[in-house]
Formats: C-alpha cells, structure tokens, sequence
C-alpha cells in the first residue's frame, strides 16, 4: 500500500532526524527566551551565580573559613578582601561565592521535589473529582494554613537542621501550591476532545493524567517553579537567619547575616553583602519567570 | 448621481509582523451608497475583517494603512485625529460585531447601556433617550421591550442579545453600519429571524450596510450586491443576482460549487471542494493571487502580471479580476432530483437506540442553599436505528440533545434509562472505562474542535500511532508504516507525521483526528459535528472524505450536524431531534419531503437558499428555546410551534404517527392534514 515515496520519508526519520528535530525545538526556544529582555536579564544573573558557585574553590581568593586575624583591626574592604572579613576575620568574598552552592542545589532540588508531589496530588484531586479531591484539597489547605515559619521551626527542631530536612520542609510546604495550580487546570484541560479520545482508545487514568494532560500545563508549572525558586532562596535565607538554617561554620548567606547583623552601624558591609547576593538571586529567577510566561503568552 | 456613503479608493492595510511587514490589502476599491447593503465574503483569512477595522481606523498597534483614501460622508477617514474620529465612531458609523456578548457590558442593564447611546452621542435627556431606546427594541423586535430594558445580558438568549446590539447600533442613526458575521454564533432559526430583520431594517431605513459574511446564504438574503474577497483583493462585485446566477470568477464558483444546499445528494451531485488552501499573505507574487487554486489556471499569462478588474458588457456593475473570463464556460448550479432510496435502517441495524433517556441529576450538595435544583433532561424517550453501512444524520439546534446522544453512544455518558444496541450488544450502561476492547475498536468518535481535538503536545505520529498500539495490536517497527498508510488514507502526506498540531490547519487537524480514529478499522464513526468550524471550501473537502472513507470500509457513520444542507447531502437516515426528543426520524428523502414536522419545516425554510429569486415560505420561529426545566409537559415544540393546533399541545405529548416503514412524525396533526397544509403553503410561495 505504501509508495516509495513513504517509504523513503519513513526510513529517514528515526533516531538521527528526531534528534535533529529535538535539537531544532530547543534551539528555537533559547531564542524565543533571549528575545525577551527580562528573560535574558534574569538568565544572565542566574547563570552567572551558578558559574561562581561551581568554580568557588578556584576564584574565591581564601578558603571560606579561614580567619585573617590581621585584618580584624580593619575588617571593611580592601585590597587584600575586597568585600572585607567578618568579625572573625573570614573573607567575605569567598564566602559569599561558597554560600551560593547549598543554595542553588537546596532551592531548586525542593522545587522539583514540591512540583513532583504537588503535580501527582494536584492531577489526581483534579481529574478523579469527588472524594478524592476533597480529601487532597482539604489537606493542602490545612499545611497552609499553618504559619509556615512556625511549622520550619517544629520540624527543623524535632529532626535536626540538614540540607536534606530543609529539602524536605520546602517540599512538604510548597507542594499544596503547586497542587493547588496543577488542579485547577486538570479541571479545565480534562474536558478537552483530546481526553476524551484518550478514553475511547482505554487509557489508563494514569497516562491521560501524565501523557494527555501534564504536558499542556507545563507552560504556567515552568512559570512558578521559576518563581517558586526564588522564594526558596529567601526561606532558605530566613531559616539561616533564625538559626535553623544549614550548620555552622560552613558559609550560609542567612547564617552570614545572622551573625553580623548586631554590628550593622558600625559594620554594615558585613550583612549588607550577603543580603545582596540573596537579593541578586531572588531577583534573577524572577526576571526568569516573567520572562518565560512572556513566551508563553505567545504560543 | 449622488455621492456614495463611504468610498474606499485603493485602500492598502498592512499589519507588522516579526518576518516584517506583510501587505494584507494590496489594494482595494468599492463604493457604497445610501440605503445600499454590500456583502463581503470569502473564506477566513482573505482580509473581510481587516476592511471592516480599516473603516472604523481599528486596525490595533499591528495594523497600518499604507495607501488610499476612506472617504466617508465627504471626509477622508485616514487623515481625521482620535477626536475627530470619536464624532464619527458610533454616531456615523456603527458597528455589530459577531459575538454579542463581547458587546455588551455584562454588569449593565440593556437598557441603561442603550439609553447611553443617545444621551451622548446627540446629548438628548434621559427621558427622550429611553423612549428612543423603547421605540428602537420594539423595531428590532423585541417582546415586552419594557420588561427586556431592565434586564442583564445575560439574562437574554443569544439572538435576544444580537438584536439589542442591532438596536444600539441603530439608535444613532448612523448613515453606515458595518456588520462582521453577526450570524455566526447563532442557531439557523434565530440566524434567519435576525437576517430577516436586517433586511426588513434596510428597507425602512436609509443606512448603508457592510455586511461581512462566511456564509453566502445570508449574503443573498440580506444584500444587493456582493464583492467576493480571496487575499485581500475584490475578484469579482456584482449585483447578488449576478454573482448567484453568473458567476464568473474561477473562487466565487468554487465557493459556490462546494456549499452543501438542500438541493444536493452525495449519490447525485458531490460536492467539490476548492484545491489547496489560502496561501500565507507574505508570499504575494505578481498575478492572480486565486492562480495556485485555480482549475482554469494558464501558466505564464495568469502568474505574469497584475489581473486588472474587467467589467461585463450586459451586466451593469458587475466586474471580474480574470484575464480569461469570457473564455471560461458558462456556470450551472449543482443540482439534482431528490432520488429515493430503498434501505430500510429497522432491517439490519448496526446501531438501535430504543426509548433511551438520560437525565442529569444535580449535585446534592447544592441543596443546602436555597431550592434544589431540578434534574435536567437532555434525551427524553429517543428510539433511533442507523443500519449497518449507512449514515445517520442526526439534526438540531444547539441544545437538542445531539450531542449528548453521541456520548451515550461513545460510552462518555452512560444512560438513565432504555437500550442503546451496539451490534445487538447492550452499551448503554457501560462507561467507555469499563468497555471490551472489542467494543472499544467497533465505535471511535470524531470531534467537533479542531483546536481541542489533538493534544498540542504530541505529534500527529504519536497520536495515530498510540491509537493504533492501542486499538490494533501492532509490533512497533511496522507502526510507522501504518501510520503513514492512515494519513495517505484521509489525504495528508506522510511527512505530517512528525508536525505539532499547531501547525497544522483546522481541516488537517480534523483529518488527523479522523484518522486516528480509523486507527482501530472501526465500524462504527460518530461525528460530532465535525464540519461545523471549518470553512466552507474545507467543509467541503472534510465530508467528502468522511463519505468515501464510510463507502470504502463499510462502516456506519453517525453524523451530527445543526446544518441540514450537509444532512441533506450526507445522511440516509435523519432524526430531527429538539429538546431531547426526536421530532422526526426517517429515510432522509422522506424527511425532506412533506409531510414535516412542523419543527423541520421551520428548520428547513432557516436554511439559506442560494437563489436570490426565489423567497421560499419563510418560518420564522418565534420565543426563546424553554430551558431545560422549562419543557412544557405535551409537546416539547409547543411553545414556538407556528402550527400548533391548540391545549391540546401543550398538555399531551404526542402521538408518534408511524407513516410507512421507514418515517415517524411526533405530532398532533394527522400527517395528512400536514402535507396538504405544507403543499399548500410551498404552492402559494410559487405563485408570489
């Protein structure tokens, strides 16, 4: 029945054309991102940390907890610390540039960890309908309608202080949200002739959920995570400030400014870097997400 | 001779887009004159709207007019400020556009959104604008127009709506009103209620009206002349006459060739459909811009230069952008005697719905807050048989029913109660989840939306070919052969497999999802109105397919349409159903034949015919359709019914009156009294 036509077209698709198609897919869209100004802006301030916290033990000119007892007389900056010392005489710099590593691993591991389970909760409670979703909606609502500090303060005290339990607290705490997001377009994309296609051929819920419908709510998912990481940042900062962050004597940008802020009028250099090193992050992710919902408002 | 109203002189829009600027509208030219009413049509994408939003110097941040002149009422349009602009907008020039409820402001009473109109435009007192207002709903025809003032938008039906922005635009008085397809949204018997009005409107005034349509039927109906647009330029204006009886443009034929009319058969006259499609705006070459299409089409004369508009000798006013017009042979509408057919759908059916009703209950948790809310019946005792390789059409405005007989049938609905057969299987009560594969395969539905029916995510090969895994077991290295084969089977190329859904068009979206379901060699396909968003030379196209794809594989096709031409032409057995009931259910040459119910008599005088001397018996329907708590206990019909006979209608439902094996009409009268009313009503019609 096939011509030779088909036969040729059909021969030359598999793998190499489809990965020259995928390559083409993405390459179109890293244009469609740097087509937009806030997009490029935040792509350039994340990726820019991301660098200085892979290559922190080759730029960072001290190890991060080195103390300089000399330079305790003058502990603002200078020549020798650009960014000045701590009180304890440690380089600032490098501390800040080996802070942004538990940060930028701890921020989006609790993301992808809250859009896996808030995905699954949100799919389930928005597809399934009736019982399901009451009992998932009304134990999302109840996690939020904790005050989360509170709660980080419980958890983090009951089970210790690691980067692993923070993971798990943002996890735990930013999934509702996500569900919350991923529900209400489960319930619109749900009724869609493609669903109902998906159906007449026997699909199991758990494909039409993750094949048929996940997909089309990437767009806004992808928006909020983006958005949802610098969050993170922030909370990650405020545990360190209250103490509950990652331990000590390792480099926290919370911790950092915890530690310094007694000092402020004398010493403001001393919490005022670290608090812009989280600023310039926040900011960065955010500038990211207006400029991914940009995009897709295009498609 | 007195000046034209509006004068459009070589008017040239182009929009800005990321590849540059594209000319929409190289170069355009009409007049219109006082009390003359000028048709555009063409399919979407030719520029209708963009002259429309041009006049009112609408065009968005995009749009830009490039050359010409929009001289109106004397003025040249493009040179005038906002301000001056603002005195014109709604005081000279109105505008109706297609969705009525984008109109008006949802938070507003109809009336205080139409008394505005006067009091700003000509600063009359609010007393004299709201009886300017009253007088005006009772011109457009609104019952209990005082009644009608106090209420919301959304309080009122989609045709109520129409009219209210038919009298707001009105109430000014402008000397030009432009209409982008005000029908298109609405149920064929309020489209011909409102196009009736407009016309009855036009008489009595004396406002020019741009009426921009889709839809040569309700151009014929509303306009005296008509400008056929294809990319941007007018091919050929004449008089509605002209262009229905003579046309002479190569695209006005095809559009006229492939519109499904009461008068054509699939067995007799097939429909034909325009080659290819409307080729991107960006890529304007020299000569004709219809060449690529064209059946008439002479390499290197046709291509090589700008088509100049040629007027016809014998015809006033009717011009043609066609080197090769008098050569080409004389256009005759496609027509042919109705056949009779010999199948009987009872004999050997396929499909055998008996006495189904399905009922939706209400949420209980609703009760807690006021009153319960009633239980809505959508199909109330529907017994239907389609037999095995035929087509039954299944007919109705929205709300009828049609579509939630489709879901029982495809097992997304289950039943309340009765027998729905599926090759002497009981389906009625099983979910499409809890379904045999078997069954799975023997029934697959084609949807409505092209936009909806394909996961954006997925590409065509994946959504052919996971039906095929699905519903056909096939080792996946012959897959992609299949899938190749299911395209060539619904006339794509196979290299589509690897497209996304969005860049596709809507008629290759809607062949995509017909062959994928195929994918399964069903014998049974419900199409839920599948045609209904495509454009006419697609539409075309797409039922043709449908129809020999369902003569090659022998399969029953369950159409679902709102469009009796396309019935007419596609079924062999129709059920004309309202309200949850069928009215009528029969071999298509009986249904269309009289006796009618009264219902698809009415349905069938709504139904544009293409023929400007001829003025049909026109029904037009009065009342809303009840809502669906709201059906009267007798006949459902009763409340809108022109024939009803009395009480009785509305307290006992009516007899079915089996007439003949294959025809039943649900109706009080006597079908003989029916047919000798309905001959006499066609007769007196032909003597007018």
């Amino acid at each position: 029945m096939s011509t030779p036509a088909t036969a040729e077209v059909l021969s030359a698709s598999p793998p190499a054309a489809a990965r020259v198609r995928a390559r083409a897919r993405w390459r179109r869209r890293l244009d469609a991102l740097l087509a937009s100004t806030p997009a490029t802006v935040g792509l350039a301030i994340v990726l820019a940390w991301v660098v200085l916290g892979i290559l922190a033990p080759v730029v960072a000119p001290y190890p991060p907890n080195a103390n300089d007892l000399g330079a305790l007389a003058r502990p603002t900056p200078s020549t020798a610390h650009w960014l000045g010392t701590d009180q304890l005489g440690r380089d600032l710099l490098s501390r800040i540039l080996w802070g942004a590593r538990p940060v930028l691993v701890i921020a989006p591991l609790a993301v992808l960890g809250a859009a896996a389970l808030g995905s699954l909760l949100g799919l389930s409670a928005g597809y399934h309908g009736r019982w399901i979703s009451l009992v998932i909606t009304r134990a999302c609502d109840i996690v939020l309608s904790f005050p989360v500090i509170i709660l980080y303060m419980i958890i983090l005290a009951h089970f210790g202080s690691s980067a692993w339990n923070i993971i798990g607290v943002l996890t735990l705490t930013k999934a509702p949200i996500i569900a919350r997001i991923v529900r209400g377009m489960t319930l619109d994309l749900r009724e869609r002739e493609y669903v109902a296609a998906a159906k007449m051929r026997g699909e199991s819920a758990l494909y039409i959920m993750f094949v048929e419908i996940l997909p089309n709510a990437r767009g806004p998912l992808l928006v909020d995570m983006c958005l949802r990481t610098g969050y993170n940042i922030v909370i990650i900062g405020v545990l360190g400030f209250l103490g509950i962050g990652l331990p000590p004597p390792d480099p926290d940008w919370g911790g950092m400014v915890k530690d310094t802020y007694g000092m402020m009028t004398v010493w403001p250099h001393m919490s005022l870097f670290p608090c812009a090193a989280i600023s310039s992050l926040v900011v960065g992710f955010n500038l990211l997400a207006v400029g991914l919902r940009e995009i897709g408002l295009r498609d | 001779m007195t000046e034209p109203v509006l004068d459009v002189q070589h008017l040239a829009v182009a929009y800005a887009t990321r590849a540059g600027e594209v000319p929409v509208i190289p170069d355009l030219s009409f007049q219109l004159n006082a009390g003359e009413a000028l048709g555009l049509v063409g399919e979407s994408g030719c520029g209708k709207s963009t002259v429309a939003l041009s006049i009112m110097r609408y065009l968005g941040r995009g749009g830009r007019i490039t050359g010409g002149r929009i001289v109106f009422e004397g003025r040249d349009l493009g040179e005038l400020d906002e301000r001056a602009l603002r005195s014109i907008r709604g005081r000279r020039i109105a505008m109706v556009y297609q969705d009525p409820m984008a109109s008006l402001n949802p938070v507003m009473t109809v009336g205080r959104q139409l008394v505005e109109v006067p009091m700003i435009h000509d600063g009359v007192a609010r007393a004299a604008a709201r009886a300017r207002a009253l007088a005006m709903l009772r011109e457009v025809k609104i019952a209990d127009a005082e009644a009608v003032m106090e209420r919301y938008p959304h309080q009122l039906s989609g045709g109520q709506q129409q009219r209210i922005v038919i009298a707001m635009a009105l109430i000014a008085e402008p000397a030009l009103l432009i209409m982008d397809e005000p029908t298109t949204g609405l149920d064929v018997t309020v489209e011909a209620a409102v196009l009736d009005l407009v016309r009855e409107l036009r008489r009595r005034r004396d406002t020019a009206i741009l009426f921009i349509s889709h839809n040569l039927g309700s151009v014929v109906r509303v306009c005296d002349r008509v400008g056929v647009m294809y990319r941007g330029e007018i091919v050929e204006e004449g008089t509605v006459r002209h262009i229905f009886t003579n046309p002479r443009h190569p695209y006005t034929r095809g559009l006229l060739d492939c519109l499904p009319t009461l008068g054509r058969d699939k067995r007799r006259v097939p429909l034909v459909p325009i080659p290819g499609q409307v080729e991107p705006l960006s890529e304007r070459t020299l000569g004709c811009g219809f060449a690529s299409r064209c059946g008439y089409v002479e390499a290197g004369r046709c291509t090589s230069r700008p088509i100049p508009m040629a007027a016809l000798e014998r015809e006033a006013g009717h011009h043609v952008a066609c080197l090769r017009l008098h050569e080409l042979p004389r256009w005759r509408p496609r027509r042919s005697a109705v056949t009779t057919l010999d199948t009987d759908a009872s004999a050997d059916p396929m499909i055998a719905v008996h006495h189904l009703t399905k009922v939706y209950e209400p949420r209980r948790r609703r009760r807690r807050y006021g009153l319960p809310r009633p239980p809505v019946r959508a199909l109330a005792d529907v017994t239907v048989d389609a037999g095995r390789r035929q087509t039954l059409a299944i007919v109705g405005e929205s709300g009828c029913g049609k579509s939630t007989l489709a879901k029982v049938l495809s097992g997304l609905e289950v039943a309340t109660a009765g027998e729905v057969k599926l090759d002497g299987v009981e389906v009625g009560a099983v979910r499409v989840e809890a379904r045999s594969r078997a069954l799975r395969r023997t029934l697959q539905m084609v949807f409505q939306n092209p936009d909806s029916t394909l996961n954006p995510s997925h590409t065509v090969g994946y959504a052919i070919g996971r039906a095929l895994r699905r519903l056909h077991d096939r080792a996946p290295s012959d897959a992609a052969a299949d899938v190749a084969r299911l395209l060539e089977v619904v006339k794509l190329a196979p290299a589509m497999a690897s497209r996304m859904p969005r860049q596709l068009s809507g008629g290759e979206k809607q062949r995509v999802a017909i062959a994928r379901a195929l994918a399964g060699d069903p014998a049974v396909i419900v199409a839920d109105e599948p045609v209904s968003a495509l454009d006419v030379s697609v539409q075309a196209a797409v039922i043709n397919l449908l129809n020999e794809i369902q003569a090659a594989r022998g399969a029953t096709l369950v159409f679902i349409s709102h469009d009796l031409a396309v019935v007419r032409y596609l079924a062999d057995h129709v059920a004309v159903m309202y309200l949850g009931t069928v009215a009528e259910f029969g071999r298509v040459d009986r249904v269309f034949a009289p006796p009618y119910h009264p219902y698809t008599e009415a349905l069938l005088s709504a139904v544009p015919v293409l023929d400007p001397d001829q003025d049909a018996a026109r029904i037009i329907l009065e009342g809303p359709v009840p809502r669906a708590h709201e059906i009267p206990r007798g006949c459902p019909f009763a409340t809108r019914c022109p024939r009803r006979v009395g009480q009785i209608c509305d307290d006992v439902p009516p007899p079915v009156q089996q007439l003949g094996a294959d025809h039943r009409i649900a109706c009080h009268i006597p079908a003989e009294e029916l047919r000798r009313l309905q001959t006499a009503t066609v007769a007196e019609a032909g003597a007018r």
